[in-house]
Formats: C-alpha cells, structure tokens, sequence
C-alpha cells in the first residue's frame, strides 16, 4: 500500500517509490538522503511538528509539508 | 601560497579535521550548521606553507541559507579541495564530491568518521572509490587523528584535470552516486540495539518531551552550581588575598578623584569589590569573580549538550513552538547561544534559510534572551529575595519573546519554510575537545570583558564627577522615573549596558531599590536595547533598516513592559 510519508505513524516502514513537487524541492530531499528506493522508518511524528524518519544510517527531521511529498511503499 | 579548502555536507566533521591539520582552535559540535563563516589557518605541505580553509556544510552548490551561500562563494579553481566525507552516509556526500569534481580543479576524498561506519556494518572499498573518481580517497578518522597524516601526504598529489568533465544533470549525477555505491559499498544488515533505542525515545514525543525538561533543567541546575562553587570557593577568596593590596592603596592615595578611580567608594574604611565602581575593585571583581564563573560553566554545559549530539533533538522537539512563531526548530540553536553571549546567538541564525526566519530570531534573541552578563545580574541582584522575583524577570522576558514572535509572524513579510534538519547519531564527548571549547570561548570573554569593563568603570566615574550624572538622571526622569517608577540614577545602568551588559553588573545595587524597582529595573535592561557588540552583528546580519526596525520594536516593548511590571508590582 502507498501511503504519504505524512499520514505514517511512528514505528511505519517502507519503501520510499516516488517524490513529488519542484525539482528544486525534489533534489533537496535526495541530498538529505530520502531519495527512491530508500528504506525509510518512521521514527517520531510530532505532534503538530516535524517527523523523524530513519533512512539508511542518518535521521532526519522534517515538516509535515515536505513528507507529504514523499510518497512510501508501506511494508505489511 | 596554495590554498586548501575543507568542503563537504554539515556535520562531516571538517572543523575537526581543519584542527588536526592546523593546530588551530574552532569550535566545532556534534550538529549541522556549527560552522556558520570560513575560518582559515596554516598548514605545512611538506616543505611549502599552505593556507587551510574550514567552509560553512553544504548539501549541494544550490546554496540554501547564507551559511551554505558562504562555502559556495569561497570555491575558488586555484585551490585544492578536500572533500570531506561521513562515511556513513556515502550516498548523499558523493552527490556533492561529483558536484565538485564537475568544476574541475584538484580534488582529495577524505572519508571520514570511517571507525563509525565500521561500526554500523557499512564496508566501503577506498581503493576502489579512488579508481572510480580518479582522485584520492584516504580513509580519516578525525577525532582521533587517524589518517590525517596521509591525508597531508596526499594533498599534493591531487591530479589537476586536464579538462573538467561534463557538468551533468542532476538526474545523471544521482544515477552516476548510485553506480558507484553498488560497486564500493556493502552494507551489513544490523538489528537495532538498546543504544538506537535510547536514541530514540528522546526523540519521540511522550519520551521525549519529559527528557528534554529533565536534560534543561539539568543543565541549568549544573551551571548555577558551579558558577557559584567557583565564585565562593575559588574567585573570592582569591580577591580576600588581594583585599590587603587594595587597602594599601586606598590609604596611600587618600580621598579624592583618584582615589574614587582608581579603588572607588571606601565607607568606614572598608571596600565593597561589587559597589565600589574603581577600575582596580569592581573593574576587575566583576568580570572576573562575578561574571567569568558562570561563563565558564555555561559553555563546559553548552559544549556538552553540542558535542553529544543532543540539540537537533532539541530542535524537532520543540519545532511547534518555533512554527507559531514563523521560524521553525533550528532556531532553538541560536537561541541557547544567544543565552551565553547574544552575539554568537546572532550568527548563528545564518542556518536559517530565509531573511523573514532571520529577522525574526535575531530580533528576539536580542531583545528577549538574556545573555550572561544579564543572568548573572539578574541572579546577583534579585537572588537574595527569593526567586519569586527571578521567575518573575524569566517569566515576563519568555512571554516577550513568545509574544513578539507572534506578532512578527503576522506582520513580516515573506516565507518561513519548514524545518529539514540532519539529527546526527549521539557521541560520547571528548573531554579534552570539551575542555578546550570551553576555554577558547571562555578567552573570547575575557579578551572582551576586560577592557570594555575598564572603560565602563572610568566613564561612570567621569559621569559622576562632572555632574553629567544628574543631567541626565533629569533628562531621562519622565520615562525612568515617571514610567517605570525607578530612581533617576538607575539612568547610568541602562547607559552602560549599551556598551556592553556585563559592565552594568553591580551599578544596581547602591541605588538602594526596593526588589519591585529592581525587578522593573533588571527586566529593562534586557530589553531596551542591544549591547554595541549585538547591535554590531545585527547590522551586519540584517542591514540598517532592518536593524533599525528591530531597535524601534525593542524600545517600543521595554517601554510597554517595564511600565506594565509597574503597574503589576506597585500599583500606579
């Protein structure tokens, strides 16, 4: 099932298969490491703050706005 | 003479290597953004000398904040680059390493952190990765030293192209990072530990919220206890062996002008160090017994919570907070900064990406985060009348800078982007790196303090002598005395702190206020205005006018707030 990185809760993993928005926006998110084909993991979703995903070895924290656009293939 | 240049993603650890292969001090910490300008040191590349740059972390040479913009713009062709690289996140370093291959210009790889990757089951083949990008790749272990002597043996080996290769597209470039990744890198499959865990629930919310008031409360409670440990126990008796030295000069002199200079108000033949306002008494008590110990516990404290890695936890935790306000939760790093001198604090809103983020965050760390200087007066002087008054200066300047932020957030124009921040794995401290930030910070003070206190201590004698005090006592009285129900004179501390805060400490105390008067007084002078050296680097992070929109903001709300403290604290 392909869900928005935004609507995952803490403990979800999966796939990331697509990014959407600018190339600008696009690019900024692969050289955070989320880029496709990456396992990502939910680490924390903050209330009404950031995410922490895991990806590969780095974490990142990043707002609600910017996981809408990552677009993950969940592991069942 | 040839230039090396220190490139790479934030947090790679280049201000690590930069002092391996200098031997000079910057700070550096365990988060992205440390490094906000260049700091350039000499080095010795076998026989020749050599110029060493450490740049500002960038992700790619699409700068998106000032801090990045600086590294872009110091890429020169003439220099060697060293490209340093977290081995732990090959994939996305290599994106910025092809970038500056592309430029052409001799390039060196240096992987580092490579003990950590180790670590995390991740196996990359450097000879490989060297025959791949035709440069040389020497594994670093920076904080250790390990590999910088090859390093410094390979710089000058680095080839200069011939013809710098095509430039590609950045879908090229991500495919051409994936190629090589396969091909250098394998990547053992770990469970995670107990450690990840931990690392873990001091990020998430129903953990992590409680740590992190736990953590700052700790640290709060560590600074106060060794300020005043070092202050009791060491700087004072220190001062009582000097006492007897200042006694002997007080009698030599005899009353008069120099006396008042020089040693400051002798009652009853005693010397209060704190009151007195002589360059030998509180021109040297202030800065070094009352000030100095809280500075060097605040940044032993700093430096830990930096070099764990424990801030950009910080930063997501409090990200809601910071939203509301129109930046997001990387601010959090300049505002803990700006508690140990605003100045810092002001620089290092160079991580946030827009204009409208920076003015906002520097406008209120000048305005609503006491600095130092300012805790320790608003401790040394309300402290002895319970901390019902200290929660009350603490409580009004949170509510400033929540409620100004608030408004800056309605009425400047402009895009506040979201928070996207690295959060890097925690790291055992090194106490000798721990140690000496500290200590180079600690100088920065001294090197500040010393003089401007010196000088603040001889301008308040002149002012007095002169009769140039109850000039402008008079002048100012409607505001001071009208407004915030102060005594005139309290004129000459606010006069001071525009120099620098610090030299106001003790200038409170023989105006006889009540704890009302000082708390009005103490709370005011936070806001009112920046010390020069602030104001300095507000003008050269936001430009005049703007600097000048923030100063008009903080004389608005020191005018409103102190006339409000007021009004709460002694009726009309």
């Amino acid at each position: 099932m392909t869900k928005r990185l935004a609507d995952m809760k803490g403990g979800m993993r999966g796939t990331i298969v697509a990014l959407e928005g600018g190339r600008g926006l696009q690019n900024h998110l692969r050289t955070r490491g989320l880029a496709e084909g990456k396992m990502a993991e939910v680490v924390a979703s903050l209330p009404h703050g950031p995410m922490v995903v895991r990806v590969g070895a780095t974490q990142v924290a990043l707002g609600r706005g910017m996981a809408a656009r990552v677009l993950v293939e969940v592991a069942e | 003479m040839k230039r090396v240049l220190l490139v790479g993603n934030p947090n790679v650890g280049k201000s690590v290597v930069f002092t391996r292969l200098t031997g000079a001090e910057v700070v550096s910490s365990n988060y992205p953004g440390t490094t906000v300008d260049y700091t350039s040191g000499r080095m010795l590349l076998g026989e020749e000398r050599a110029e060493v740059v450490d740049v500002p972390g960038t992700y790619s040479l699409e700068p998106s904040n000032p801090a990045e913009a600086v590294a872009v713009e110091m890429l020169d062709q003439e220099a060697t680059l060293v490209s340093v690289v977290d081995a732990t996140n090959l994939e996305r370093n290599l994106y910025l390493t092809l970038q500056l291959l592309e430029r052409g210009g001799p390039l060196v790889v240096a992987l580092n952190m490579w003990d950590e990757a180790h670590h995390l089951g991740i196996e990359i083949d450097p000879a490989r990765l060297e025959a791949l990008l035709g440069v040389p790749v020497v594994p670093t272990v920076a904080l250790t030293g390990e590999g910088i002597s090859e390093l410094v043996k390979r710089v000058p080996q680095a080839p200069v192209p011939a013809a710098a290769p095509a430039t590609r597209s950045e879908d090229d470039r991500w495919a051409e990072v994936g190629r090589i990744v396969r091909e250098v890198q394998q990547v053992r499959h770990r469970h995670h530990t107990l450690w990840d865990r931990f690392q873990d629930a001091t990020v998430k919310p129903l953990t992590g919220i409680p740590a992190a008031l736990l953590i700052l409360a700790g640290a709060f409670g560590v600074v106060r206890a060794i300020g005043e440990g070092l202050t009791r126990l060491v700087m004072d008796p220190l001062f009582e062996l000097y006492r007897p030295l200042v006694m002997w000069l007080a009698k030599a002199l005899g009353p008069g002008l120099v006396r008042d200079l020089v040693v400051g108000t002798v009652t009853h033949g005693k010397v209060d160090f704190l009151q007195a306002m002589g360059l030998l008494t509180t021109g040297l008590y202030a800065p070094f017994a009352v000030v100095l110990p809280y500075v060097v516990a605040f940044y032993l404290v700093l430096s830990l919570l930096e070099d764990t890695g424990y801030l950009p936890r910080l930063a997501a935790l409090t990200d809601a907070v910071f939203h509301g306000l129109g930046m997001h939760g990387h601010a959090i790093v300049p505002v803990l900064l700006g508690f140990g001198c605003n100045v810092p604090g002001v620089l290092a809103t160079r991580v946030l990406e827009t204009r409208r983020q920076r003015f906002i965050a520097a406008t209120l760390i000048a305005m609503a985060v006491p600095c130092l200087a300012q805790s320790v007066i608003v401790f040394g002087v309300l402290g002895r009348y319970g901390l019902r008054y200290v929660a009350i200066v603490y409580g009004t300047l949170a509510l400033v800078y929540l409620s100004a932020g608030i408004l800056l957030n309605r009425i400047v124009g402009g895009e506040s982007p979201e928070l996207f921040a690295e959060i890097p794995r925690y790291r055992k401290p090194a106490w000798r790196t721990t140690w000496r930030k500290t200590l180079l910070r600690t100088k920065s003070y001294v090197a500040d303090a010393v003089p401007w206190m010196l000088g603040g201590v001889a301008l308040v004698n002149v002012l007095y002598a002169t009769g140039a005090m109850h000039w402008l006592a008079r002048l100012a009285a409607p505001v001071v005395e009208g407004l915030w129900g102060l005594p005139g004179s309290a004129v000459v501390a606010l006069l001071m702190g525009v120099m620098r805060k610090y030299v106001a400490v003790g200038m409170l105390l023989p105006l006889g206020m009540t704890p009302a008067q000082l708390t009005v007084a103490v709370t005011v002078l936070s806001v009112y205005l920046p010390c020069a050296a602030t104001f300095a680097v507000l003008i050269k992070e936001l430009g005049l006018r703007d600097t000048a929109k923030a100063l008009a903001l903080m004389v608005v709300v020191s005018v409103l707030v102190g006339g409000l403290l007021r009004v709460v604290l002694m009726g009309v």
